[in-house]
């Protein structure tokens, strides 16, 4: 298993409030690795230093893409891909351009077509075809995360990082984000996923890590932290056989 | 006042407007892309008058020198955060942009420009040494503290406009000057009697809106510019630099203050300092459309340009004082209406 991102005593800094200390991930190629953990944990601030938007210390290396963790425009031409968790969309802009420019770092690239990318896209989310023209503001909590992640797409992402993508979406529409989640993962797509929704974020990963106050509370295979009777008491709310006998809870949050 | 009197000094004031809507259109993409109050502009709008001037009288402008040394300096800070880096692409792609572009443009004026060129060729000459100028600031100035506030962004901004004001000086001399325009025997329009000059201002001024709308509205790049000033970090995760769209709306804003000082040197005296006072009025226009709406911002420009004119019958002495007074009524008009909110202002 080839790891494709590594992190090694990796802290995060807001003048002197510490938000990330001291952490170690890895994530390996084909494998949805997770991060779970309460509010405040340091979830967001940890993936948006992977992928470069903030400053922090410590190593951090994408074994497969040497030279990708020298800037934010490295790891995109690498094919990291990141939907973080204000969505940042263009808000006054359409549906469509908001995806156009997902790819904007590929427009000089021989044998890139627009058009064929935008139809896979369409494919994936009919939603988001219907709404092309519309203008990305006037979109449903829902549509406009489909949107964030439409746009994360249009990339062609090898290793993706997803932060909270169920966040503040109706329980139906959760379940279908993860199902997409999953077939990305069966597309061949390497994801870091960063969730509060520890049930269904566990069910579908390899590899997880819990995080709290800023450190690695807990690591390894995504089925042993399922099983782990401090996971289950603090994220899980409980039995795993809920989870097991495969009805759609998404509860499981704090 | 009769009707002719009033008409004519509505034609000055929808020509003064015509370039006080270049002006404040550049000052509204400079400040959503990049949160810059750009001062600066105006001393270009001044230097692309005296450069041209220069030209006209056979001379070597003194704007040779000041893109030749802001080029070394961009080019040594690139140098350095390259090396930091250990990036060969990017101290190429840098000594390309920042060193061999300005040098083209230099050497075209050193050797290129004798004084019997055609006026048209002095003027592109003009515009394209000043046009340098653009990025060339935000590279020095800007682009190190692009992460700062508005306001420390501001202070920055007046301090390379003081910064420029005492170079001009020092490389154009305290005289003013009048450059050449559009001539031709003037036409009659409605009744009207139309300058050749007057004409060419509007046409340039529609020209270049009209070719930043389409910049804006079609090709991807446009569209990118225009996401980096919606939402910046959205802009990052799509891999559109911030710092590229910072200076491709500097390259911009210069070429813009270049074709307004074009329009403006045949009407004007611009002396080394008399760009401060243009760009203040180009910002009253666009701080009616509030440092973010186009369409508000060139309809103030045109306010300003029309009050101006006719402050400058009634009241010569006070016609700044007049067109400045402005800003209160719009100011306090802003401040009730809750059209558009500044969400660029944060």
């Amino acid at each position: 298993m080839t790891a494709l991102l590594q992190i090694e005593r990796f802290s995060v800094r807001y003048g002197r409030l510490l938000a990330v200390k001291d952490v170690s991930l890895e994530a390996h190629a084909g494998e949805v690795t997770t991060v779970i953990g309460p509010n405040g944990a340091g979830k967001t601030s940890l993936v948006n230093a992977i992928m470069g938007l903030v400053p922090f210390e410590g190593s951090l290396a994408f074994p497969a893409w040497p030279g990708a963790s020298r800037s934010i425009e490295a790891r995109i031409r690498a094919r990291i891909s990141l939907v973080p968790e204000t969505r940042d969309l263009f808000g006054p802009m359409s549906v469509l351009d908001n995806l156009r420019l997902g790819a904007f770092a590929l427009r000089r690239e021989a044998g890139f077509d627009m058009a064929s990318r935008l139809a896979e896209i369409f494919a994936l989310f009919p939603r988001l075809a219907e709404r092309r023209d519309q203008r990305a503001d006037t979109l449903s909590g829902g549509e406009r995360q489909m949107l964030a992640l439409g746009r994360a797409l249009m990339l062609r992402p090898s290793f993706l990082m997803l932060d909270e993508p169920s966040l503040g979406l109706a329980p139906m529409i959760v379940a279908e984000m993860f199902r997409i989640i999953q077939r990305l993962k069966d597309d061949g797509v390497s994801i870091l996923l960063i969730e509060q929704n520890a049930r269904a974020a566990l069910r579908i990963s390899d590899r997880a890590y819990v995080l709290e106050n800023g450190a690695v509370h807990l690591a390894g295979k995504a089925g042993e932290i399922a099983a782990d009777p401090r996971v289950i008491d603090a994220y899980l709310g409980g039995s795993m056989a809920l989870a097991d006998s495969g009805r759609q809870r998404v509860s499981g949050r704090r | 006042m009769n009707t002719d009197v009033a008409m004519i000094l509505l034609q000055d004031g929808l020509v003064s407007g015509a370039i006080y809507i270049l002006l404040a259109t550049a000052l509204v993409l400079v400040f959503s892309v990049t949160r810059v109050i750009f001062v600066p502009q105006g001393d270009l709008v001044a230097f692309t008058a005296l450069t041209l001037s220069a030209f006209e009288a056979g001379e070597r402008p003194g704007t040779i020198w000041i893109v030749t040394f802001a080029a070394g300096i961009a080019v040594s800070l690139e140098m350095v955060e390259a090396a930091r880096w250990r990036d060969r692409a990017r101290a190429l792609q840098s000594l390309l942009r920042f060193g061999l572009v300005p040098a083209v443009v230099i050497l075209a004026a050193l050797f290129l420009v004798p004084k019997t060129a055609p006026l048209v060729w002095k003027m592109a000459v003009s515009a394209g040494l000043i046009t340098c100028l653009g990025p060339l600031i935000y590279r020095i100035v800007f682009q190190p503290m692009a992460a700062a506030s508005p306001l420390v962004l501001l202070i920055a901004a007046i301090a390379a406009h003081l910064g420029l004001n005492s170079i001009g000086l020092h490389a154009f001399g305290p005289e003013g000057v009048r450059t050449e325009g559009f001539s031709g025997a003037p036409l009659a329009l409605f009744g009207m009697i139309v300058t050749p000059q007057a004409a060419g201002v509007l046409a340039s001024s529609v020209v270049v809106v009209a070719a930043l709308y389409l910049f804006f509205r079609f090709p991807l790049r446009g569209r990118a510019l225009l996401a980096a000033a919606h939402n910046r970090r959205g802009a990052e995760i799509v891999g559109i630099s911030t710092v590229a769209a910072g200076r491709t709306v500097f390259v911009l804003a210069g070429l813009a203050a270049a074709i307004s000082g074009l329009l403006i040197g045949p009407t004007t005296t611009l002396y080394y300092d008399s760009g401060f006072i243009l760009g203040l009025k180009g910002f009253v226009g666009a701080i009616v459309g509030g440092m973010a709406v186009y369409p508000l911002a060139a309809a103030g420009a045109l306010l300003v340009g029309t009050v101006e004119s006719f402050a400058s019958f009634w009241a010569s002495a006070y016609r700044d004082v007049v067109v400045f007074l402005l800003i209160i009524p719009v100011l306090f008009w802003r401040s009730v209406s809750v059209l558009a909110p500044e969400d660029g202002l944060e």
